[in-house]
């Protein structure tokens, strides 16, 4: 390290990164340098080339060419094993934690330290109570994972890098999943992990968080390094468009809305598990064509059991649901691909779990829920060159990239999966459409694109159920805005009276007079 | 989903098998040295014995059709995720499906009409023995793995039952039944061949193989290019997004079982028309459990099937010429030679995945090491 340089410390350094995936050029001579001790942020729009990058520096893939420095010292780095050697640590988007340990077996899983568990557990326990103190991560040590929520989850596997002596922490999308209050805290323990002298690199596609908490920031388009900037000295307009290459609408154009007949009556749906436990609760709501309704509310309370239930997925427990003509009860119930063809379309929450099949090409993807009902005239088989063809030309609609209908649903990024899934939902010209999370792990640009594409649909008299949990999309986005929590409707508000202050507390089960008015006011069809 | 280093896919379908199975061929001549015989020899006589001795092809031919039946029903079931561990209580009533009909109806049909009807019993009675425990996993929970190994059991106690009760021929000791008319006989390849002029050594192998061959491409068909394939392959990848499309997972899964059991039951069309002309006793010897394998090896895909069926088939005839030439190898010799490429390229499978995923990336790709220091 003592190299002579007058120039501050360079905690990583990539000269010239070049990484291709088959015909793909996922990074072209990538340049970086993070100073030590600082947040650098690193975004881009989907398909920029992040992940790669950062998946090279943590050693899961190889660079075809290029060199990276590690504290000023030329390295290769071999394997995520090797990665953690040399000081580098990584918090994944999705959490690699085994939900039914304790915090602390998680913590020293694959460091025990000694051949009894005993021993190596005592050692464990200390340090992470020291690295607890010192960072003001603190982490009950014998909670099982399974039982935290999201934010400590995710300071577990904060505490998993340090606890193996990360001096370099990788952050890859760390917000997606926490609520506001959540990513405050984690801001908080961030920058205490920057007094400390720990190099942060945040992956990110949150113009927001960019400016709030990181020092400088790298802006990727394209498979390449677009500019390095100092966070003062540069402004959300000006990354917005960075990343995307052409200005960027921050703010979405929402017209008022003209809303119709009632497309979606529900009454006194609820939803009760085996054991008892109420996730529905008297939910009753009308939706009305060409209107956006917005269900806020921590994630957790209910609303997902609500996309499952008026989806078909799952059936009531009691109450029903009318979907044009069709009523829906506990003892009637529908399914997803009769309500589909009732055209209920549904871009659901989680697009791993239900909207794509990762294996699957995207073309096989491309007709999820319509495999029965994709050119009916074919009978029995389905024809992959007329589902690639299909496909092609959605993906040009959609702006879908790579353009290329037989490569597997895995190896598109997040935005355009969400593209994928979206595109295949709203091709059916739905009269209702479901939609959860449509931005979740989604980069601004496409955020940019499903918006209009919500609205459009809405000006065409489509009935929109959004559920959000990023307060600010279902603000922009709603005409109405219901809020939940404990799995009912705590009350109801008009977009123009709708501020985060009173939805953040009703989300938190504090109802104003007015809301609970409203949420006694039942729909009577 | 992605593995840290992908292989492309003609080494993972095509170098690794032969990697694995080079492995265990390796390690057996080892074990052949050890007791004392020279390994060279021995798989001179193997090969020999399976593909250039009069006749022998016929019978590597012969065996390979029990496994590729047996090899499509596991795979079949694969693509639901579902463990079909049941191929051999399966193809075993098959046999029972097939004797059936030739025994109420072989004075009464001619053969054109006797034989297909009855393929479709023993395709039937195998697709019942199969959706019983698919029922049970769709519908109560439980698993088909167990399930279909109780029901291995239950096809052997009811065969061994029916077999020296009702079915067994009068007048006669062994367990099964009476031999069937000529009606019911399908027809040996080498006497198809010699109709046309052709010459060609005796050997079990009869029109069974080109059934087999047929079901390939069925299975092919069914799994890649009809929509019952796309919603199997579906529930088999995610069943929460089978679920959020519609599709009857339930039913699904009872179907693909279904469809699994008639494969395996089918096997019994090799053994009971082409060759025995009745139903006898533990005519499966195993063939069903074979089928994991070959389905394993084979990556669950009709034509990696064919080629492994090939393989176990060379084995199984080649095995037996090694038995008869050498007095110190014996039965169970081969068989440990069989348990070996089992294990190796079912077991094992992946052991060699990631050094030759090392090598090749390091051949396949010019890469400028980062290693050197740099100014």
């Amino acid at each position: 390290m003592a190299n002579g340089d007058s120039a501050p410390p360079l905690a990583i350094k990539l000269s010239a990164i070049n990484k291709s995936f088959g015909d793909v050029h996922a990074n072209r001579n990538v340049n970086l340098e993070v100073m030590s001790g600082h947040i650098h942020g690193i975004i881009g729009e989907n398909g920029a080339g992040k992940s790669t990058l950062v998946s090279i520096l943590y050693g899961f893939y190889s660079a075809d060419s290029g060199q990276i420095s590690i504290n000023g010292q030329t390295t290769t780095i071999r394997s995520s094993a090797d990665a953690i050697y040399k000081g580098i640590g990584m918090v994944h988007q999705h959490f690699m934690l085994v939900p039914n340990f304790s915090v602390l077996e998680n913590v020293m899983l694959g460091h025990e330290g000694s051949l009894s568990i005993e021993t190596g557990a005592k050692k464990a326990r200390k340090v992470l109570n020291k690295l607890s103190q010192d960072f003001g991560l603190a982490v009950d040590p014998d909670m099982i994972v399974e039982n935290l929520p999201v934010g400590l989850q995710q300071r577990v596997e904060i505490l998993k890098a340090l606890f193996r002596g990360a001096e370099i922490l990788i952050l890859d999308e760390p917000t997606g999943v926490l609520t506001p209050q959540e990513t405050e805290q984690l801001f908080e323990i961030l920058r205490a992990l920057r007094k400390k002298g720990v190099t942060i690199l945040l992956i990110t596609h949150k113009l927001k968080e960019i400016i709030a908490i990181t020092d400088d920031v790298s802006v990727m388009r394209g498979g390449e390094m677009v500019a390095h900037l100092e966070t003062t000295r540069t402004s959300p307009a000006e990354l917005a468009e960075l990343m995307v290459g052409r200005k960027v609408l921050l703010e979405v154009d929402h017209t008022p809305a003209t809303p119709g007949e009632p497309v979606l009556q529900a009454q006194d749906l609820c939803l009760t598990t085996m054991s008892g436990i109420n996730q529905l609760k008297d939910i009753s709501l009308v939706l009305r064509a060409g209107e956006i309704v917005g269900i806020a509310g921590v994630s957790g309370n209910g609303q997902s059991e609500l996309l499952d239930v008026l989806s078909g997925i799952t059936a009531p427990t009691s109450g029903f649901f009318q979907v044009g003509t069709s009523n829906i009860t506990a003892q009637q119930p529908s399914n997803p691909a009769r309500l589909r063809a009732l055209g209920v379309a549904h871009v659901p929450e989680d697009r791993h779990k239900r909207g794509i099949i990762l294996p699957f090409s995207a073309a096989e993807s491309m007709i999820l829920g319509f495999s029965g009902a994709h050119h009916q005239n074919s009978g029995w088989w389905l024809s992959p060159s007329r589902l690639e063809a299909d496909c092609a030309k959605r993906m040009q609609d959609f702006d879908i990239r790579p353009p290329i209908p037989s490569l597997a649903s895995a190896n598109f990024s997040g935005g355009n999966q969400q593209k994928i899934v979206l595109a295949r939902e709203i091709s059916t010209q739905p009269k209702l459409l479901l939609v959860g999370q449509p931005t979740r792990g989604v980069d601004i640009g496409a955020i940019e694109f499903i918006h209009k594409q919500l609205i459009a649909l809405r000006n065409a008299g489509c009935a929109i159920l959004l559920i959000s949990v990023e307060l600010d999309e279902i603000m922009s986005l709603s005409d109405r805005i219901l809020v939940m929590n404990n799995g009912q409707i705590v009350g109801e508000l008009e977009r123009d009276n709708a501020d985060e202050k009173r939805l953040g507390l009703m989300m938190a089960g504090i109802t104003t007079d007015e809301g609970v008015a409203i949420s006694q006011r039942r729909v009577r069809s | 989903m992605r593995s840290l280093h992908a292989l492309p896919r003609w080494a993972d379908v095509g170098l690794i098998p032969l990697i694995n199975v080079l492995t265990a061929l390796v390690v057996s001549g080892i074990v052949v040295a050890i007791i004392g015989e020279n390994p060279f020899e021995a798989m001179m006589v193997m090969v020999k014995g399976a593909f250039v001795y009069k006749g022998s092809l016929g019978y590597t031919l012969y065996y390979a059709t029990n496994f590729i039946f047996t090899g499509l029903a596991v795979a079949v079931a694969f693509h639901a995720m579902l463990f079909n561990i049941g191929g051999e209580g399966q193809a075993y009533l098959g046999g029972l499906g097939a004797g059936l009909v030739c025994l109420m109806f072989d004075s009464m049909f001619p053969a054109l009409v006797l034989i297909p009807l009855a393929i479709v019993a023993s395709a039937g009675f195998g697709a019942v023995w199969g959706a019983i425990p698919g029922y049970l996993q769709a519908k109560r929970g439980s698993h088909i793995v167990i399930t279909t190994i109780m029901f291995n059991f239950l096809a052997a106690s009811i065969m061994v039952w029916l077999l020296a009760g009702r079915l067994k021929a009068p007048g006669q000791m062994s367990p099964e039944t009476r031999s069937f008319s000529a009606n019911a006989e399908l027809p040996f390849i080498h006497d198809i061949a010699n109709a046309f002029g052709m010459e060609m050594a005796r050997s079990p192998l009869n029109l069974s193989f080109v059934v087999a061959l047929l079901a390939c491409v069925g299975v092919w068909l069914l799994i890649w290019r009809s929509r019952l394939g796309y919603a199997i392959r579906a529930t088999g990848h995610s069943t929460g997004a089978a679920e959020y499309a519609g599709i009857p997972v339930s039913t699904v899964i009872i179907i693909t079982m279904a469809i699994s059991g008639g494969l395996a039951g089918m096997m019994a069309i090799n053994e009971i028309l082409g060759v025995q002309h009745r139903t006898i006793l533990g005519f499966t010897s195993g063939y069903g459990f074979t089928g994991i394998a070959v389905a394993l090896m084979g990556r669950n895909h009709p034509v990696g099937i064919i080629l492994a069926s090939l393989l176990f088939g060379a084995l199984y005839q080649g095995g037996a010429e090694l038995d008869f030439e050498f007095s110190t190898i014996t039965r169970e010799m081969v068989l440990l030679i069989q348990g070996l490429i089992i294990l190796f390229s079912g077991g094992l499978a992946y052991m060699f995945n990631r050094p030759l995923a090392y090598i090749l990336g390091a051949l396949l790709t010019p890469r400028i090491g980062g290693g050197e220091p740099h100014g």
